[in-house]
């Protein structure tokens, strides 16, 4: 079981560290963190996969906002949320004929080739977990040579965003 | 005007009140040391930096105020870390002040670099590393206001050599502390309070528990009210000595591995346990499996992080424990629960019983002989700071206290060699009150180098040692749990005596009773520090702390004092 949780912090140095400390000191299960910037200057937003089977996620929700450089922390498991996870993926591509082939499975999981080597080509695929890793299924059998995750990104659908009322 | 940031430290030292340092200069701290003496604030030069951090925290929990700890870079700093992690897992409000190298070197390994807000990140409750003069002021402002507020503990403030030489118009800063995320404590849920006094009201038997939190919210007459008005019993944490009078009839004593057998009986046979400003440690708890099975439990604390984190509740309630109590007190109905006191009594004339002081003398000097004696010469209303060990167990058993911020131990950590660098601080703290310190002869060994501030600051601490040959509880954890081998916890010591009167301190030495009775009442009668070697009874069951809950056992399941065919009474 996983639950995915938005973090809103301050941009400032070592806030990761103290993010990933935190995980590490008490031991929580996280699937995956990805940090970017937001729309706000100064803050920065972090979703955090946490492997609810393993982890109390109120604990880690409490524990996060004790950080002083935690302003909000959003648990949006239960929400309509939209989830998105983005992988590079580059698979051996042979001849003409697998290469014809590949483009096709491309295809039907909406993704796209973005680099076209001799030998090889790269894929890149965005959606949630599920779909990326049947993608990777499909093209295991290929040979892959490299592939990167992000990690998930989220947003709660309509209504306000989780950084309402915030001043930068 | 425009100061350095050398004086911008000292400006704002003065502007958050404090008015007594603990430190060691040392190259990367020394730019901030010069000005000191322009500024009306007192530094303690001690012998090592740890016991710099432990006199900051001593001093934080006798006043109730943030003491301060500097020490310079590199091992200044890393010799500080065991005092921060001992402050913070007992959440005392500190701030230490670290030099570091320049800027522009960080991240070289230069001489003395160390990455110390690396180093403190998970002991500290925040850090900063300032790298603009500019923010340093309002940098210092926020430190003290995290340290102290909502659930206090250490803040470290890393200060590279060039901003404390630089120097920018200095501007105090002012008004409310813009701080996005830092939430301290909200006003608590009344509907949780409401069910609270539900429960209260129908409880048969219940039980208040009482931990440090009593102390740091002010709360120690909202609890007495409370409790004296739905007569509930009060047992308390190692930490939580001073919350409640332990003269009081509804005190029960301390609880927990070394807490009084019938206090941990009434835990298990509660029906409602009211934790108040405690967070179930398992020194507390024993096993959880077992734990107080057939109560309800309601929690109070300031941390939300502490609600159901260790034992889950029917009603956790964030807050301030004394705001809370002031809510709930007038839902609760005056109430009285004859038979569960009168069941508590029971169980405790056999402790009674057992207690090693009502049983006739054999000539040999035990612990609690002259930890009662010390009590009555001093009437009970000394500040006592005991170090670590089994004399910690008996300090905490046989000093009964009614005082607020007057027991002083490292409860969270159990560090060795906190004793007599907190009570510097704790001396500093209330210069006028007597000052004991009571240490084992493992632990005083660990930061006996400070009897040097000792007396360079003239400071009348009494100091009590438990000298009983060995590392006493580890000894003891041998006896029963490790087949009796005593490995490495023998320990060949010095002349005490001899080794503090090097320092100048009237010292006795005391083998039984009788002298332990006459130097307690000489060194009070001495200006000035002074030191008695208690040579007590090293082995055997006088030797053991009682009673007993094996690491890992349910609260109920102690080791106990065997029953005496005699008592004196
Ligand atoms: C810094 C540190 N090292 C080791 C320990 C483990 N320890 C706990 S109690 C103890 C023995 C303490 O001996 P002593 O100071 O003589 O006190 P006694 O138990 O004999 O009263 C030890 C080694 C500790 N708590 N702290
Ligand atoms: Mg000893």
């Amino acid at each position: 079981m996983q639950s995915t949780l938005i973090a809103l912090v301050e941009d400032k140095p070592g806030v990761l560290n103290r993010v990933a400390s935190l995980f590490r000191r008490r031991a929580f299960n996280i699937e995956s963190l990805a940090v970017g910037h937001t729309e706000k200057p100064g803050i920065s937003r972090m979703t955090i996969v946490v492997d609810s089977s393993r982890t109390d996620v109120e604990m880690v929700v409490q524990n996060l906002l004790k950080l002083v450089n935690v302003i909000r922390v959003e648990d949006v498991t239960e929400v309509p949320t939209v989830m998105r996870d983005l992988a590079l993926v580059k698979v051996r591509s042979g001849d003409g004929a697998t290469r014809a082939e590949i483009m096709q499975l491309v295809d039907t999981f909406r993704a796209r080739v973005v680099d076209v080597g001799l030998k090889t080509l790269m894929v890149e695929v965005t959606g949630t977990d599920d779909k990326i890793s049947g993608l990777v299924d499909v093209l295991r059998p290929y040979g892959i040579e490299e592939m990167v995750r992000t990690g998930r990104v989220a947003m709660a659908r309509g209504g306000v965003g989780t950084d309402r009322e915030l001043t930068a | 005007m425009k100061k350095t940031g050398a004086e911008i430290v000292w400006e704002m030292l003065n502007r958050e009140g404090v008015k007594v340092v603990f430190g060691i200069p040392g190259g990367a701290i020394m730019h901030t040391y010069h000005p000191r003496q322009d500024y009306d604030i007192h530094h303690v030069l001690m012998r090592h930096e740890q016991c710099a951090a432990h006199a900051a925290d001593g001093y934080a929990r006798v006043s109730g105020k943030v003491g301060v700890a500097i020490a310079t870079s590199g091992p200044g700093a890393t010799n500080l870390v065991t005092g921060i992690a001992t402050a913070a897992l007992d959440s005392s409000p500190i701030v230490c002040i670290t030099g570091q190298v320049q800027t522009y070197l960080i991240g070289t390994d230069a001489f003395q670099e160390v990455d110390i807000t690396g180093i403190t990140l998970p002991i500290t409750k925040h850090n900063y590393l300032v790298t603009d003069i500019n923010e340093l002021a309002y940098t210092i402002h926020e430190a003290f206001h995290i340290a102290r507020s909502g659930r206090p503990g250490p803040v470290l403030i890393d200060l590279p050599k060039d901003i404390q030489i630089a120097s920018t118009e200095f501007e105090p800063p002012e008004g409310d502390i813009s701080l996005p995320g830092y939430r301290p404590v909200a006003p608590a849920s009344a509907a949780a309070v409401q069910r609270a006094a539900e429960f209260i009201n129908t409880a048969k038997r219940p039980v208040v528990l009482a931990g440090q939190g009593v102390l740091m919210s002010g709360a120690m007459q909202e609890l007495r009210s409370f409790a004296e008005k739905a007569q509930v019993p009060v047992a308390l944490t190692l930490l939580g000595k001073g919350g409640f009078p332990e003269s009081h009839p509804l005190a029960l004593g301390m609880m927990g591995m070394h807490g009084e057998a019938f206090v941990n009986q009434a835990i298990q046979e509660a029906d409602l346990i009211l934790a108040f400003g405690m967070r179930f440690d398992d020194r507390v708890t024993g096993t959880l499996a077992t734990y107080s099975p057939n109560a309800r439990r309601v929690h109070v604390d300031a941390d939300a992080a502490e609600l159901n984190k260790i034992v889950k509740v029917d009603v956790p309630i964030l807050g301030d424990l004394r705001q809370v109590l002031t809510q709930l007190l007038p839902l609760v109905a005056p109430a009285t629960h004859p038979e569960w006191l009168a069941q508590i009594d029971a169980w405790r004339g056999d402790s009674h019983f057992r207690n090693i002081l009502n049983r006739p003398e054999n000539g040999r000097l035990v612990a609690a002989h002259f930890i009662n004696d010390i009590w009555e010469a001093t009437k009970g209303e000394a500040i006592v700071v005991s170090d670590v060990g089994q004399h910690q167990m008996w300090t905490a058993q046989f000093y009964r206290n009614d005082l607020p911020n007057s027991v002083v131990t490292s409860g969270g950590l159990g560090t060795m060699g906190f004793g007599l660098p907190a009570a510097i601080g704790a001396q500093f703290a209330q210069p006028d009150r007597e000052v004991w310190v009571i240490a084992g002869d493992g632990g005083f060994q660990m930061t006996m180098h400070d009897l040097g501030t000792i007396i360079q600051e003239k400071l009348p601490i009494k100091i009590a040692l438990s000298d009983n040959g060995y590392l006493g509880m580890v000894r003891q954890w041998q006896e029963f749990f490790y087949d009796k081998r005593y490995e490495s916890t023998r320990l060949v010591n010095p002349d005490f005596v001899k080794l503090v009167e090097a320092y100048g301190i009237p010292a006795w030495r005391a083998t039984n009773r009788a002298e332990a009775r006459t130097a307690i009442a000489e060194a009070r009668a001495t200006d000035g520090p002074t030191f008695i070697d208690f040579q007590i009874a090293d082995v055997g069951e006088d030797g053991n702390v009682y009673p007993m809950v094996p690491s890992g056992a349910a609260l109920h399941e102690m080791i106990r004092r065997s029953q005496p065919d005699h008592t004196t009474d």
